[in-house]
């Protein structure tokens, strides 16, 4: 038969492994894993556009951009954990977190996170540290709109994520000005709930 | 060493949406700059009437005593010209560089409104980058 030889033909797509490692070479069964960053790049700026429309201030806009990541987050976790964990969920903070950090990093941006660290002020506060986001990548902020982060989408995903595995927790997007540097990194804060503090869970 | 003077970006109805100069020779004031990519303009527009080929998509390299012009018209009518020192080299593959720049640092911001002025703090960045990297190449000469 033509076209069976060596590719595994899965039934479901779900069942398809990831490329795992750096070395791998994108094969055929592998390249419908992979999006062009130009097409997510202009369907990304209009969904900001189109949400753009339909509120009143920066912060709505903020938490539209943040709801629609929820649904991500919370779809990723499911699938992740079916692809990558045998169906087994996380349930310690530190297991989850790194979770976040690596394998749904890996997946959605193709790399795995520049830093996790816990907050130094907080005992609840975890970052997420990233020298250049994704999705900021071709998005100048105007001077007008003050303290606005796109990163509101991915901080979304990181609280989808959370809160879906069980640890409910707020999560915001930050410019953080690095010295010697002409752009500001992205910080990603994770402040957990009270009960998952509570637990003594990590 | 051979240099650039100024780069210009037009939108598709002759109104200028960029604009940066480079070093002190040939600096315009605002107005002039509006002038001069309103005239540009024009006269791109009115060569391709007056060519006597069918088919001419404009001037793309008008060559004066002390200075010269490139010009590069992407298929949407957005017009990138530079006015640099006369024989300066791949100032064409430097409008294409630009070209590349906008389409990813001004048409992906979700912030830029089509056919208005450019600010964009990534642009403006990438942009001299690519301005000194060719500077770079051509001192390397």
């Amino acid at each position: 038969m033509i076209g069976t030889g060596k590719i595994k033909q899965y039934a479901n797509v779900l069942d398809k492994p990831l490329g795992k490692g750096k070395q791998e070479v994108p094969s055929l069964s592998l390249a419908s894993l992979f999006v062009s960053l130009s097409a997510f790049a202009f369907l990304f700026s209009e969904l900001v556009q189109y949400n753009q429309t339909q509120v009143d201030n920066i912060s709505e806009l903020e938490t539209r951009l943040e709801d629609a990541g929820y649904a991500v987050g919370a779809r990723v976790l499911e699938l992740l954990c079916h692809r990558d964990k045998g169906n087994r969920r996380e349930t310690r903070l530190l297991g989850i977190l790194s979770f976040v950090h690596s394998t749904v990093w890996k997946v959605l941006f193709g790399k795995v996170a520049d830093s996790l660290e816990k907050g130094t002020e907080h005992e609840d506060e975890y970052m997420i540290s990233e020298k250049e986001l994704l999705v900021n990548r071709f998005i100048s902020i105007p001077k007008d709109m003050g303290t606005f982060h796109c990163g509101a989408f991915v901080a979304g995903i990181v609280k989808g994520v959370l809160e879906n595995a069980g640890f409910p927790a707020v999560v915001t997007a930050h410019f953080v000005p690095v010295e010697g540097q002409q752009r500001p990194r992205t910080t990603i804060l994770i402040k957990f709930a009270e009960e998952v503090v509570c637990l003594g869970v990590g | 060493m051979a240099a650039i003077y100024s780069l210009y970006i037009i939108n598709k109805s002759g109104g200028l949406i960029f604009y940066k100069d480079y070093g002190s020779k040939g600096r315009m004031d605002t107005n002039d700059s509006l002038r001069v990519a309103s005239l540009w303009h024009s006269m791109h527009a009115i060569s391709q009437q007056l060519s006597p080929t069918t088919g001419c998509s404009g001037i793309e390299l008008l060559e004066a005593d002390t200075f010269d012009l490139h010009c590069f018209q992407s298929l949407t009518g957005t017009k990138f010209f530079v006015v640099c020192e006369p024989g300066t080299q791949h100032m064409e593959a430097l409008l294409k560089v630009v070209y590349e720049l906008y389409t990813d640092y001004v048409l992906k911001n979700p912030f830029y409104e089509m056919e208005m002025p450019i600010r964009c703090e990534l642009f403006d960045i990438n942009l001299t980058q690519a301005v000194q990297k060719d500077r770079v190449v051509l001192l390397g000469r």
